[in-house]
């Protein structure tokens, strides 16, 4: 008699499992903020692009969903800039070079900032939301050329905490970039604006009407944002959010990040202002 | 439909879950423990609930005499399939500490034995092919699931006697199984005690082989159909279903979820016995060394006050948003998600809600108190 055991289809591929990845590099970018330049143990690079996140984990602690910082145009170390505020971040930003960590993904929609070519970018980002937006940005600048005006409008909370400050002079000295920075709380040294990045949208220049604007930042913000691009003209379909929530798989399987009717970790966590507005106006949905 | 029913008696199913256990299946079938019909390993016929009948209604719950001896005139069990093909604790990795990190260990192929599963209900394969959907049909799948569901081997039975709570004929999910079975039982009682048996896959047919059968006659398949019709008329509840998606859109609003709120205690109850839910969470845990850590994958619910935590706190944190999740999901949001409902019409989630709140009532309620404008805004992609 043959027994049921036999023939058994063996376990396909588990999207559960972490990759080894190394970290070869961590660079301090603010006073609670690094990032982590990571190589794979073995296997072949990440290819991702331009808005995806991956599921990190450290040893023992836990695993988040950090978006990708790198540059998707180059080859180069897999990186990730990572604020540290609980248990696992905290793990993840204290880790040794030479460590290894757990990755998995690329997973999640991208920012496709070629839908922008032939017109203007306008990139929004509160905090730790130009993180997820400099490959957008990096992207943008492989081939500056196809696009019209860009501008980035970024608000940080305090002088000390501006992401990225070398890059952000080079970009805008250099790689014709419109850099707007602003602060929640300037002190006396510092002699820029004041204020919700959310004031810096009406006045920027740009042409509403042919404009791609990709926003990241606290939801709140990004609600306020993207209203005021709405309002200053650019399409509600032009508008892009990346959007955060609880994450425990990455993969559309633990539930955690829906949205209404939207897994925001495969249907997202990029996602146009026209889909999103309905959802955010609703309180705790 | 060309049905090639055949008939087997009381001691013909006693052998049809030997036939099972010696092909090295863990027969899964109705016992009672605890006062209750549960999925439990059954070795023979004598494991079964016979003569029972389970009285259910809104946080109610009793097995009561029935007068006669059948072995499945109770109704849906208090969980389904889900425990069996989709565990509440799954180990998904071990790893150990190395000098530079840690090291996952190879994945092994999960070796427990292949489940049959007894007496399942059609709410019960509706509900397991809702996961199929969900956890195999998509993107990415769960590994583990795949693995365990490729094994199972099912026995499936027309309900005869539905409680109080089911409402399957409203959901179309029952009461008679219409595919995802190896075998269906249809338990007839009289003249003599006998089972129709209804065959749906080769390896149904190969295990049905080995059990002495006659073929069904024309009086036999005449009771069977008898049992569908009775069971359909009696279901103890109604849900309208008819543009209930964009009744619940419209809902979001309401304040209804208030007046549930009052009486729901956010105890995560009914997603547990819920065959559909299938959200999960992760935890880790370490050996007092630190040296050797799992992460495992547990059931978790949407109306547990961690469950949509981001840092700075959970995105839901009034009961009347996890309630409107929950309810939203089940009978809208699932619609959007994998072309259709959430719900089986099990009953499940009325009689183990230890507030009585019935999701056919509710549903209803707030069809009765939202307007339906129909707008741009929710209609699909
Ligand atoms: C798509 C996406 C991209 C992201 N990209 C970045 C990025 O590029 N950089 C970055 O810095 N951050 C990013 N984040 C945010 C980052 O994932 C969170 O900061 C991180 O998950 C916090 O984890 P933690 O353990 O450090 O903090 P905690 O606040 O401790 O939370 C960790 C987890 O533990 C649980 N938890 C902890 N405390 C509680 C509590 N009190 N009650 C209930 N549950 C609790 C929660 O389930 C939580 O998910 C991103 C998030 C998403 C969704
Ligand atoms: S929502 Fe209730 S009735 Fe519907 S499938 Fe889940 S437990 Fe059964
Ligand atoms: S979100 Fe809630 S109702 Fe939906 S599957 Fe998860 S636990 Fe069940
Ligand atoms: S993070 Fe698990 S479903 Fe989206």
């Amino acid at each position: 008699m043959t027994s049921v055991l036999e023939g058994r289809p063996s376990a396909p591929p588990d999207p559960m499992r972490p990759v080894p990845y190394r970290v070869e590099r961590l660079r301090q970018e603010t006073r609670d903020t690094w990032t982590l330049e990571l190589e794979p143990v073995g296997g072949a690079p990440l290819r991702y692009r331009a808005g995806q996140f991956t599921m990190l984990d450290a040893f023992g602690v836990g695993e988040v969903p950090i978006s990708i910082s790198g540059d998707p145009t180059r080859p180069g170390p897999l990186e990730h800039t990572i604020r540290d505020v609980g248990a696992v971040t905290h793990a993840l930003v204290s880790a040794r070079e030479g460590e290894v960590l757990g990755v998995r993904g690329p997973f999640g929609t991208t920012w496709d900032v070629t839908d922008g070519q032939g017109g203007d970018v306008v990139l929004v980002a509160g905090g730790i939301g130009l993180a997820p937006l400099r490959p957008a940005l990096l992207e943008l600048l492989a081939h500056r050329d196809r696009y019209g005006r860009v501008v980035l409008l970024y608000g940080a909370r305090t002088p000390e905490d501006i992401l990225f400050g070398e890059e952000l002079r080079t970009w805008a000295r250099d790689l014709g970039v419109a850099v707007d920075v602003t602060v929640d709380n300037g002190q006396h040294a510092w002699r820029g604006k004041v204020g919700l990045v959310t004031q810096l949208v009406p006045r920027a220049g740009f042409d509403a009407r042919h404009t791609l604007a990709l926003v990241c930042g606290p939801e709140v913000m990004m609600r306020y944002v993207a209203q005021a691009l709405v309002d200053r003209g650019v399409p509600a379909d032009r508008v892009r959010l990346s959007m955060e929530r609880s994450m425990k798989c990455g993969i559309g399987l633990c539930g955690h990040c829906q949205l209404r009717e939207l897994f925001v970790c495969v249907d997202g966590p990029v996602l146009s202002y026209d889909r999103l507005a309905p959802l955010l106006t609703c309180r705790e949905l | 439909m060309d049905r090639h029913a055949q008939v087997i008696d009381v001691d013909g199913l006693q052998l049809l879950i030997e036939v099972l256990a010696s092909r090295g299946y863990t027969v899964m079938g109705p016992t009672v423990r605890d006062g209750a019909v549960v999925v439990a390993p059954v070795a023979g016929v004598a494991d079964l609930p016979r003569g029972l009948r389970d009285e259910q209604d809104a946080a109610h719950y009793r097995l009561v005499p029935r007068d006669d001896d059948a072995f499945f005139g109770h109704a849906a069990a208090v969980q389904g399939a889900k425990p069996v093909l989709f565990p509440a604790d799954q180990l998904l990795w071990r790893a150990r500490r190395s000098e530079d990190g840690f090291r996952l260990d190879a994945s092994d192929d999960d070796d427990a034995a292949p489940v049959a599963l007894l007496g399942a209900r059609s709410c019960d394969l509706a509900a397991v092919d809702i996961h199929d959907e969900v956890l195999l049909r998509r993107r990415f799948s769960d590994a583990h699931y795949a693995q365990r569901r490729a094994g199972t081997f099912v026995v499936a039975v027309t309900c005869g006697d539905p409680a109080g709570t089911c409402f399957c004929a409203s959901t179309g999910t029952g009461p008679r199984p219409g595919a995802g079975f190896d075998l269906l039982l249809t338990e007839l009682l009289e003249p003599v005690h006998r089972f129709l048996v209804e065959v749906g896959s080769v390896r149904g047919a190969e295990v049905l082989a080995e059990v002495p059968a006659a073929p069904a006659g024309p009086g036999d398949l005449a009771a069977a159909d008898d049992v569908v019709v009775r069971a359909t008329g009696r279901m103890g509840r109604v849900l309208e279903t008819e543009g209930l998606r964009d009744v619940l859109y419209a809902a979001a609003e309401s304040p209804h979820w208030d007046d549930v709120a009052s009486r729901c205690l956010a105890c995560t109850s009914c997603t547990l016995v819920c065959p559909t839910c299938f959200c999960t969470s992760v935890e880790d845990v370490a050996d007092l060394t630190g040296d050797v850590a799992e992460r495992h994958r547990v059931w978790d619910s949407c109306f547990s006050k961690d469950f949509a935590y981001i840092h700075g706190g959970s995105l839901r944190g009034e009961t009347r948003s996890r309630y409107r999740q929950w309810i939203t999901h089940k009978l809208a949001a699932w619609q959007d998600q994998f072309g259709m409902l959430g719900c089986v019409g099990c009953g499940r989630c009325i009689t183990w809600c230890p507030a009585a709140i019935d999701i056919t009532a509710e549903a209803a309620a707030l069809r009765a108190a939202t307007p339906l404008v129909t707008t741009g805004e929710g209609a699909r992609r």
